[in-house]
């Protein structure tokens, strides 16, 4: 199944994303990596890059971020791991999350999933 | 220009000189941005600090390197990515260098700059690092070209640094935490312009 990591300048907000996603998709792998290893706002590369580790597979995981410098950070995560399949969602935050998850539950794969999250902007 | 020893002397004086002006890189960026920028530069550089003894055998690449991963890994904020990525592309340039001359520097400093850039999908004109970043490197570029005098064009960078950062007083912000504040951002310098330039500075004193 494919895997989420939540990426927030927040560690609430990330895990509160987390929390709101299982009310729909439970059981799939999902971690929360927002704020800094003291609590303090702020994007952590390696928070980010421990919570892929936890739950990745060949199905690749799919990253989420807030703004600004998650997404700059999210990047070079991915960079830095070059040989597995991530992807960085380009949707709005919570709503691409549940959808996210909710098309994980029923098997989709990694790029049906992000053609679906596209359309969330439209 | 400058060797191991010489490069990490210049790297501790910048991490002092952050430390310096923590509060005012901070005071900046709670006008403009969310208030950290000063904050966690200096954990940043901090931390960068402690690894620097441990690399004191290592290449200049290897060093720069370091320090760019060190600093995405502990400044927590924007310019954690960008500065992170300005020092590891600057690495890649000096890979397997225990000495650098100037031509060196301002290759490693190109490819910084393009790494800015390329994070953060940004150019000059912008409101951010890159409107003393550039400046800076156009203009030691000229002058050490004219005079191949290495301190000459570093006082050429500076002044053409601190020309970026009075720039950026003109302009709104189209990129980062103030580009949502639009207009309300002139007036102000970006925290980014000036943190480059005091980094600037207090690498040339080194020389």
């Amino acid at each position: 199944m494919v895997g989420f990591v939540v990426i927030s300048h927040s560690a609430k907000l990330a895990e509160g994303v987390v929390d709101v996603t299982r009310m729909m998709a439970d059981g799939v792998p999902i971690r929360a990596a927002g704020g800094l290893e003291d609590g303090s706002f702020g994007t952590s590369y390696d928070k980010i890059c421990a919570a892929v580790s936890e739950i990745y597979t060949d199905d690749g995981v799919i990253l989420m971020t807030d703004m600004g410098s998650a997404i700059m950070t999210a990047e070079m995560v991915m960079e830095a791991m070059e040989d597995k399949k991530l992807v960085l969602a380009d949707c709005p935050l919570v709503e691409g999350a549940v959808a996210g998850t909710v098309c994980a539950v029923s098997g989709m794969s990694l790029e049906e999933i992000i053609e679906e999250l596209s359309d969330l902007k439209k | 220009m400058t060797d191991q020893s010489g490069l990490i002397g210049m790297l501790l004086a910048a991490g002092e000189e952050i430390e310096k002006q923590k509060l005012y890189l901070t005071e900046l960026d709670n006008v403009t941005g969310d208030g950290d920028h000063g904050i966690n530069m200096a954990r940043g550089f901090d931390a960068v600090s402690k690894k620097l003894s441990t690399l004191e055998d290592k290449d200049i690449g290897t060093i720069l390197k370091t320090v760019g991963m060190t600093l995405v890994s502990t400044v927590g904020g924007a310019s954690g990515p960008l500065y992170g990525t300005a020092f590891m592309q600057a690495g890649k340039v000096l890979s397997g260098k225990n000495e650098i001359e100037m031509t060196d520097f301002l290759a490693a400093f190109d490819a910084a700059i393009e790494g800015v850039k390329m994070r953060g999908k940004s150019t000059v004109g912008e409101k951010t690092m890159l409107d003393a970043m550039v400046p800076a490197r156009d203009a030691m570029v000229k002058a050490y070209g004219e005079t191949g005098d290495v301190k000459a064009a570093f006082a050429a960078g500076i002044e053409a640094a601190e020309g970026g950062i009075e720039y950026t007083k003109t302009i709104i912000a189209t990129k980062g935490r103030a580009s949502y504040i639009g207009e309300r951002s002139l007036g102000h310098t970006d925290p980014g312009a000036e943190s480059f330039t005091f980094m600037l500075k207090a690498v040339s004193e080194r020389l």
